[in-house]
């Protein structure tokens, strides 16, 4: 992939991007495609997916057969590069000691950030995610419906292709006709989880995950997303064309090298590259947009890596997508006299407003699983069934004790077998060994399921982040401090999924494999460890209670935009992801027609 | 036109950063709370010696490329018979050592993160056990030792919630050697082959389940 070196950059730029994940990459893409000389900061090192992705590496081949270890929190094969809950010489810390009130920090350090790893588990938020406030009074709503979001929902699933069904559930939207993909058969363990889930009104239908289940249509989608626009089309089309179906192998958390999943690097870098118009350079760490004596941006200051040099790049429209909170800091230390807080700031909500996923987990062993036939399950890399969230209407009559609801993801199977495969039986075998424990290990193998709640966190005033007054990062920039405190909807939401959970599985003849929680803090993984950290620079309809407008244009410095989960308003339960690919395309929509009108 | 402001920084970080940058092994910083308090992590990172935040994932590893083993040829012997005394070969798969299960672990309690210092702990304190028993029981080293009476050591100790409070800290050694076993054993190919995992295979289409397995599971 071609990228420049901080010495070979221009002088100026239409947009300066900073971060390559979904919303850097989605920026990226559509500025460039539409014309726009662009320049991508990237804090980590560039990555090919196709000459690094470990496609049929077995843990056979890695060391300590792949386990998580501190350097690879999420198992070795885990495509994440330079980063996870800690990143050396990049701290940052939280307020509070107590164990509850801890938020974590996943941070990749590559190109295409967290889109190389992420669970491509692609939901569009509904109507009512929209609009919380108005439906039960807590949070906010956003300034934008989802009508006006929903095209350009459509867009993104085309470009990154993803499969899934059209349900017609309450606030679980269908796509417009011909834009999904479809989606692959169950697996045994779903079925089952389907059949045990109806016998209580859990609906379990197709996940939507942005794999592609068939190769995409270049023939016909480019024209759709770039109409008028034929050198886009063209691009587009190659890029689609380069993309092979998936093979039904591999795990999708490694990435992708045929390019048969959604990551910015496979996705949208490569035709933003082919263009002409996209400069890359990596290894920068952006930390602070300048502004010019016209009190607008003019460029952003980053720390070159390769030499520790302190470099600026220049442009006309700034676009900042280095995540919620990365965004946040790069603001916060945006201070001048015009700005003695940070630039978007004068209101002091930059940093406000932080929201994560609530997630709560619960495995069973299921005796109808046992000593199946040996098959194939490996399928799509990840989920093909999920459960969207169903008691919408016992929630609004106040029958639940909590405000929002959750999805359920679902894992089951004859995974490739790793150190926890056969862990932990004793219970099962009263701690066989030797030829006995051969046959229990294949009676059991494939017959654990796993559920997994993903649930709406409602934003509250204990949940937000600063600059830490002490601590700096090793090129003496200060970093973030946390401060954490889920609230009763959270809490209650967390047991609530323990205890549905264990009836889904007594529904299906098994048994919870360890505790059933009965306190929600038992269950609820720490604030940020879903990763799913949105929030930070909210959009608003009112300068006096939001960061940015409805575009992700901050109200104060009319050409800098946030293209990242940042002006998010709440965080649905829907995997963000899709949503900020989304909002970042609007934006820069809108951004390239006030460049034109001559506004920004 | 403003200057970016200019991050302070003094001349000994600098070249502590620039020797980081060239490679050089440091001490890293963290925040507080730069991990989470539980989760599949549960442990902080070393400061030295892992395999680092960016290794390659394409290649194969074998034990001791990382981090040196710790074995003596003594013990290896005998985590090699502990090995398949868990696993033994049987007509469907080799034994747990003809696969190299005892060189994974070897691998696996030298590792320098610090979770790996409890199991290297537990699995050197656990030989030293096990060896005490074979001498006292029977005069002999474990690995000398025929089938019964290897059997008959690990049969106090094979089940925690069976074991007498005098075995109760072997028998947490052996529920922790027999699941490193497993998971030695269940991820070579041999392993994968035996269990039944058919994955890892290109293919055109997903077929999902066959009709065999509906039928058994009562959805056909």
């Amino acid at each position: 992939m071609p990228i420049i070196t901080a010495d070979q950059a221009k002088d100026s730029y239409d947009v300066v991007v900073v971060g390559s994940g979904a919303g850097g990459g989605q920026a990226a893409y559509t500025f460039a495609m539409e014309g726009a000389k662009v320049v991508m900061l990237e804090s980590g090192r560039n990555y090919d997916p196709r000459e690094e992705t470990p496609m049929f590496q077995t843990n056979f081949d890695a060391p300590l057969r792949g386990a998580a270890t501190p350097d690879k929190p999420l198992g070795f094969y885990d495509a994440t590069v330079g980063g996870g809950w800690s990143v050396p010489g990049e701290p940052y810390s939280n307020a509070s000691t107590n164990p509850k009130e801890q938020f974590t920090w996943w941070r990749a350090r590559m190109l295409g950030g967290r889109t190389n790893h992420w669970s491509r588990v692609a939901l569009r938020n509904g109507p009512y995610d929209f609009k919380p406030y108005s439906r039960d009074g807590l949070g906010r709503d956003w300034p934008v419906s989802y009508e006006e979001i929903a095209p350009y929902y459509d867009k993104v699933e085309m470009l990154i292709g993803v499969y899934g069904t059209n349900e017609g559930m309450e606030n679980t939207p269908n796509s417009s006709p011909g834009v999904l993909l479809p989606p692959p058969k169950p697996r045994v363990g779903e079925l089952l989880i389907q059949k045990g889930g109806a016998t209580l009104g859990v609906p379990v239908v197709p996940v939507r995950r942005a794999v592609l289940s068939r190769a995409l249509d270049y023939r016909t989608i480019p024209a759709k997303l770039h109409p008028g626009n034929p050198a886009a089309q063209r691009v587009l089309a190659e890029s689609m064309q380069a993309r092979a179906a998936c093979f039904w192998a591999t795990d999708c958390g490694r990435g992708c090298s045929i390019r048969a999943n959604y990551q910015s690097t496979t996705v949208q870098l490569p035709p933003a590259l082919a263009t002409g118009n996209l400069d890359v350079i990596t290894g920068a760490m952006g930390y602070q947009v300048t502004l010019g004596v016209n009190g607008k941006a003019d460029g952003v200051a980053y720390i070159d890596k390769a030499t520790g040099q302190t470099r600026r790049i220049r442009a006309r429209v700034v676009v900042l997508a280095a995540s919620s909170c990365e965004t946040v800091r790069i603001l916060l230390n945006s201070k001048s006299a015009a700005f003695p807080d940070g630039i978007g700031n004068g209101n002091g909500l930059v940093g406000q407003n932080i929201m994560d996923t609530v997630g709560a987990s619960l495995q069973a062993q299921i005796p109808r699983l046992e000593g199946l036939p040996a098959h194939n399950e490996d399928g799509a890399g990840g989920a093909h069934m999920y459960s969207p969230w169903w008691l919408y209407r016992d929630q609004l009559a106040g029958k639940l004790g909590f405000a929002r609801g959750y999805h359920i993801e679902i894992s089951t199977g004859r995974r490739m077998p790793d150190l926890g495969t056969n862990a932990g039986l004793e219970g099962l075998t009263g701690g066989s060994y030797g030829a006995a424990y051969k046959q229990d290990a294949r009676r059991y193998y494939g017959s654990f399921v796993s559920l997994s709640g993903r649930g709406e966190m409602i934003p509250n005033r204990n949940c937000f982040c600063e600059l830490d007054p002490n601590l700096k990062d090793r090129w003496g920039i200060p970093v973030l401090r946390f401060h954490w405190k889920f609230s009763d909807h959270e809490l209650r939401q967390s047991e609530h999924m323990h205890q549905t959970f264990a009836r889904i599985f007594e529904a299906m003849g098994g048994k919870a494999v360890g505790r059933v929680g009965r306190d929600g803090y038992e269950g609820i993984r720490p604030g940020g460890n879903v990763k799913h950290e949105v929030g930070g620079t909210i959009m608003g309809s009112d300068p006096a209670t939001s960061v940015t407008n409805r575009w992700g244009q901050l109200w104060d410095v009319k050409n800098l935009f946030v293209a990242d989960g940042g002006p998010f308003c709440s965080n649905a339960d829907k995997n963000p992801t899709l949503t900020i690919l989304a909002l970042s395309w609007r934006t820069s929509d809108y951004a390239l027609g006030e460049m034109k009108r001559g506004n920004i | 036109m403003s200057e970016p402001t200019l991050p302070r920084i003094d001349r000994r970080a600098a070249m502590k950063w620039m020797l980081a940058a060239a490679g050089t092994a440091w001490l890293s910083v963290h925040g507080q709370g730069a991990g989470p308090a539980s989760s599949a992590l549960g442990t902080t990172r070393s400061t030295t010696g892992g395999y680092g935040l960016d290794p390659n994932l394409v290649k194969s590893y074998h034990p001791g490329d990382f981090w040196p083993l710790t074995f003596t040829a003594e013990q290896r012997r005998l985590a090699a018979a502990l090995c398949d005394v868990v696993i033994p070969a049987d007509e469907f798969s080799p034994s747990a050592s003809a696969v190299g299960a005892h060189d994974f672990i070897d691998e696996w309690i030298s590792a320098p993160y610090l979770a790996h210092g409890a199991d290297r702990k537990l699995v050197l304190e656990g030989f030293s056990w096990i060896e005490a028993q074979a001498d006292k029981s029977f005069g002999k080293r474990f690995a000398d030792l025929g089938d019964a009476p290897r059997r008959q050591i690990c049969d106090e100790i094979c089940f925690l919630p069976n074991a007498t409070p005098a075995f109760a800290e072997p028998a947490r050694f052996f529920a922790r050697w027999r699941d490193l076993v497993s998971g030695g054993f269940y991820t070579t190919p041999e392993g994968m082959k035996d269990i039944g995992y058919r994955g890892n295979q290109a293919s055109g289409t997903f077929e999902g389940p066959p009709p065999e397995v509906l039928r058994k599971v009562g959805l056909a």
